[in-house]
């Protein structure tokens, strides 16, 4: 039985600090290329490794990742 | 956007995902205006995870200071005072003996309580004050430019010392922590760090106990939070936790130093005088 994790980022408020991306044990979340509307590259996930151990969500300065997990 | 997030959060609860983690709801929606990466967001965040925890989110009173957290009242959905610079302590002192029954914390950064207010502090924690103390240490002054603060480290560049903080000129960091162990009205005293997962775990079980301390009546509670100032040491916030790692954390050791009133084992005595055996930075 694996779990599966899931994240949701509120990109709008992200601040692109990039604190989260070096946590992630799986090494899902990236800085974006892209920019929200503050001109903040915000972090997205880049694959669905995620086993949601909110190591993300523990270090964001400004709590905009939820997370959530289920077994399969 | 909010709702389009609200909506998707549903989406995985009604597709048999449990959560693990989200936002607290005694944190307001306003965006913190701190600097990417800043610790104040995160220490912010555990003080509201921590009142949310404990359901005293009625009867919870802050105090906020002058410096970067001035704004702190924007941001917890609970009572506040704003305290002239650095008298956070004697003004969280008049709201415990007149509201005995409220849990008063000050949430102090180190130009506020290790500068301007250091009588306030001292007089606050000797006299046995039930009340929480948040103290934040970046060892910089952060809100007003990145000059030196009285815990700035020997060696450490800022704004007023470019060549490096000198004792001979500037003399010695100023440890709180330590100083305030040695008071007999301290009940529990120690120095946590938010840069990674299990740092930041820890940080909040060091503040729910200092919160939960407030119920016994026993004394003060003091918590201080190494935090990174990465726009004060012209860092990406990720640098400035490993330089935090590396720098302050010789200086300023992590971990608990008074519980229930009592010197923790194995805590040198030299250090809590104060011994100056410092590691100067390169």
């Amino acid at each position: 039985m694996a779990i599966k994790g899931q994240i949701i980022i509120d990109t709008e408020h992200c601040k692109g600090c990039g604190v989260c991306v070096p946590v992630c044990p799986m090494k899902c979340i990236e800085l974006s290329k892209e920019v929200n509307g503050k001109g903040y590259n915000f972090t997205h996930t880049v694959n669905d490794k995620c086993i949601g151990c909110a190591s993300c969500a523990m270090v964001c300065p400004d709590g905009v990742i939820s997370v959530y997990k289920k077994k399969i | 956007m909010n709702k389009d997030i609200e909506a998707r959060k549903q989406e995985l609860l009604n597709d048999g995902y449990e959560e693990v983690y989200t936002r607290t709801k005694v944190l307001t929606d306003a965006v913190m205006h701190y600097c990417p990466g800043c610790g104040h967001g995160t220490t912010h965040r555990l003080v509201a995870e921590v009142i949310d925890e404990m359901g005293i989110q009625d009867q919870v009173v802050g105090v906020s200071p002058v410096g970067c957290s001035v704004l702190a009242y924007n941001y917890f959905d609970v009572d506040f005072q704003e305290a002239a610079h650095g008298r956070a302590p004697a003004v969280a002192t008049a709201i415990k003996r007149l509201n005995p029954d409220t849990f008063v914390f000050t949430y102090q950064g180190d130009g506020d309580l290790a500068a301007i207010g250091t009588a306030e502090t001292i007089h606050a924690a000797n006299r046995g004050e039930n009340i929480t103390m948040i103290f934040v240490n970046n060892g910089i002054y952060g809100m007003t430019g990145g000059q030196m603060a009285p815990t700035t480290l020997v060696g450490m560049r800022s704004a007023t010392t470019p060549y490096g903080r000198r004792v001979d000129l500037n003399g010695y960091p100023l440890r709180m922590t330590e100083l305030l162990s040695t008071l007999p009205g301290t009940y529990y005293v120690t120095r946590q760090s938010v840069q990674n997962p299990a740092a930041v775990r820890k940080a909040k079980a060091a503040i729910r106990k200092a919160f939960e301390n407030q119920k016994q009546k026993k004394g003060l509670s003091f918590v201080e939070i190494l935090s990174n100032c990465n726009s004060g040491w012209k860092m990406t916030p990720v640098a400035a936790n490993k330089w935090m790692e590396d720098n302050m954390m010789p200086n300023y050791p992590i971990g608990d130093i008074k519980v229930d009133g009592k010197i923790c084992e194995g805590i040198d005595a030299n250090r809590l005088v104060l011994d100056h055996a410092l590691t100067v930075m390169q």
